[in-house]
């Protein structure tokens, strides 16, 4: 499966080497003239594109199939940072917003734990939720869920199944 | 419109696409996000009438929910785009009349098209006698106050003068305004609340806050999340007619077996509170519309407000409308807080629907008063679909204005000064008149000094930040 993606046009990425494990309150006390601001989660150190024993597999809204390798305690976060995948994460995994919902298949959201209270709340905002939806940032790799396929709802209205735009008048 | 010829910045090798937009929220920003990603050949300016942007991330969100706002994040990011720039502290087309001002039809000459997501500055007013009466405030305007908007710092407020306080409306802002006057003052300390709010919030005698709406429990517009919260209040008890609303809740069930959201919603509102008596209080009512503000002899401050009690009447709980009763009830109160929803302002230039109070458009593209799509003109954000919802509905709603606009481009439709396909400058094509007016922008790193010193303010206070709530404070740092 291809890691490229299918657009090329995508802004210059934010060097990982300047990001850090920085608190949101933290964050005043890195000087620098225009702050490249840390990201207050940042997935895991260490790990590398490629590590692993699980696989992963994303099919983004346009349809294209993504997989990619993850390790224990990955989430979905973790991943779309690690390689790059388009899920958005608003909040920063903090339970404050439902930016990063995915769908799963039946028999591996049977797999999870109940969601939290918490979650819940933020899935009853999500855009197209399902019976089998679930926040990307409270999913955690584990050997149950390894092969797991998480899809990402069409964020927009005006996007067709077949992906073309409706004519305007 | 068909054009013969594709359009110049359609190849990556030609002048790049200009995009003005108007207001750096989560609109402006989200749809800049998107487009900078479908659009390689395109050049964004943002501009703020404050020289600080992120709109209501800042001051919209409440001080006691920073991880909501952790969306700067994702702004910062777009700002560092080379083809991204921010413009604050630049005002376009008002209806304040300034020569500070630049008009629609001035930036339209530097730019392929424009974005209005300049969101919704007003709010909707209830409309009864001595509604402007001392205490009568707009829940928008406490936010604001005690967000550090510009100009509201003075705001006052009979916080110390009464014990109970009303709020109409019950959407989240209402939740918001009333967990503020309810929260230990402790609590608030930690926060980016403003310095001076946390002081008249410290002095203030407010036990009691009743958050009031027309109709029933199935029609509250609050979501899951902030009622829960306000359900585990700290030493706060929850009081409300839980006879009634669990009856409305059973009667509904059919209903609600179909819709999980309101389904676990009303499940946490039947819950309720596991305190129901503590010195402090807030109750949910139901069923009231106020007819009138009763003031003291004088008619210079509010003493309580006067409802009409409703009945519901409808064909199911979404399709409800209330319907008054002639029977009247009376609140004594010291603070009244109208949270019963924002407005937009029409800008001059751009069409303007005033009976929704927004801009008429299609996926974000802006139609004139017939129906037809205006070229080059877009909306996002509250602005295009009016005053409602949470940050990642506007971000969804960005995402569509910025897909529509990536569609026209790449399908060379018509945009602004169609007959000049000349390189077109953006801001840059304005320095003459920032010059002349004696407009100085403030660019994004501008914006990271003046943030470097609010979060050293801040530190000294143990807070977050400690925001400059004068524009001219901000404008000091970057002399």
């Amino acid at each position: 499966m291809s890691l490229l993606r299918l657009f090329t046009s995508k802004a210059p990425a934010v060097s990982s080497a300047l990001r850090s494990n920085i608190t949101h309150q933290q964050k005043h006390l890195v000087r620098r003239p225009f702050s490249i601001a840390p990201a207050l989660w940042h997935g895991k150190e260490g790990v590398a594109k490629g590590d692993g024993p699980y696989t992963v597999n994303f099919i983004m809204p346009d349809g294209e199939k993504i997989s990619v390798k993850a390790v224990e305690g990955d989430t979905m976060l973790d991943l779309a940072q690690r390689y790059d995948i388009d899920l958005e994460c608003a909040c920063e995994g903090s339970l404050a917003c439902s930016t990063c919902h995915v769908i799963l298949e039946p028999e591996y959201f049977d797999k999870m734990e109940e969601p939290s209270d918490e979650e819940n709340d933020m899935l009853d905002l999500a855009f197209g939720l399902t019976e089998t939806s679930r926040l990307g940032c409270q999913i955690e790799m584990n050997e149950e869920l390894d092969g797991l396929t998480v899809r990402l709802p069409s964020a927009t209205r005006n996007m067709r199944v077949d992906g073309s735009k409706p004519v305007h008048h | 419109m068909l054009r013969s010829s594709i359009r110049a910045y359609s190849s990556a090798t030609s002048r790049p696409f200009r995009l003005a937009v108007i207001g750096s929220g989560p609109a402006g920003f989200y749809t800049s996000h998107r487009l900078l990603k479908e659009v390689t050949n395109v050049k964004i300016d943002v501009y703020d009438s404050l020289p600080v942007p992120h709109g209501l991330v800042r001051f919209g969100v409440a001080p006691d929910h920073p991880e909501v706002k952790n969306v700067m994040t994702t702004f910062d990011k777009v700002a560092e785009d080379d083809r991204f720039r921010f413009l604050g502290n630049v005002t376009i087309g008002s209806s304040l009349k300034s020569s500070k001002n630049i008009s629609v039809q001035e930036l339209k000459k530097h730019y392929d098209a424009i974005l209005f997501s300049y969101g919704a500055s007003e709010d909707r007013h209830l409309g009864i006698p001595n509604e402007n009466v001392y205490g009568v405030e707009s829940a928008r305007a406490f936010v604001a106050w005690y967000n550090g908007l510009p100009q509201f710092e003075n705001l006052k407020l009979p916080l110390d003068q009464t014990d109970t306080a009303v709020v109409i409306g019950q959407g989240n802002v209402a939740l918001d305004v009333a967990r503020v006057l309810l929260s230990p003052i402790d609590t608030l300390r930690k926060t980016d609340i403003t310095e001076y709010a946390l002081e008249a919030l410290s002095k203030s005698k407010i036990r009691h806050v009743h958050v009031v709406g027309r109709r029933g429990p199935l029609q509250a517009a609050f979501t899951s999340k902030e009622l829960r919260e306000q359900m585990n209040l700290p030493n706060v008890a929850y009081k409300a007619d839980k006879d009634w609303i669990k009856s409305e809740i059973d009667a509904a069930q059919p209903f609600l077996s179909k819709r999980r959201p309101l389904k676990r919603m009303m499940g946490i509102l039947e819950k309720g509170s596991a305190i129901t008596s503590a010195d402090r209080s807030w109750s949910l009512e139901f069923l009231r519309s106020p007819t009138e503000i009763l003031t003291d002899t004088n008619q210079t401050k509010v003493r309580g407000i006067r409802y009409e009690l409703n009945r519901l009447e409808g064909p199911s709980p979404l399709e409800t409308k209330a319907v008054g009763t002639g029977e009247l009830e009376d609140r004594e109160c010291g603070l009244v807080l109208r949270s019963i929803g924002y407005k937009s302002l029409p800008m001059d230039g751009v069409p303007f629907d005033a009976r929704q109070g927004r801009v008429p458009n299609s996926y974000g593209k802006i139609l004139d008063s017939e129906g037809q799509e205006v070229p080059g003109m877009y909306t996002a954000g509250w602005l295009k679909r009016g005053p409602t919802g949470v940050i990642v509905s506007t971000m969804t709603d960005a995402y569509e204005t910025a897909d529509t606009i990536a569609q026209d481009i790449k399908e060379s439709r018509a945009m602004l000064n169609d007959n000049d396909d000349s390189d077109k400058k953006g801001a840059d094509g304005l320095e003459d008149i920032f010059k002349s007016r004696d407009i100085r922008p403030v660019s994004y790193a501008d914006w990271k000094r003046i943030e470097a010193a609010e979060f050293a303010a801040g530190e000294k206070l143990g807070k977050p930040r400690e925001k400059f709530v004068k524009v001219e404070d901000m404008l000091a740092v970057l002399q």
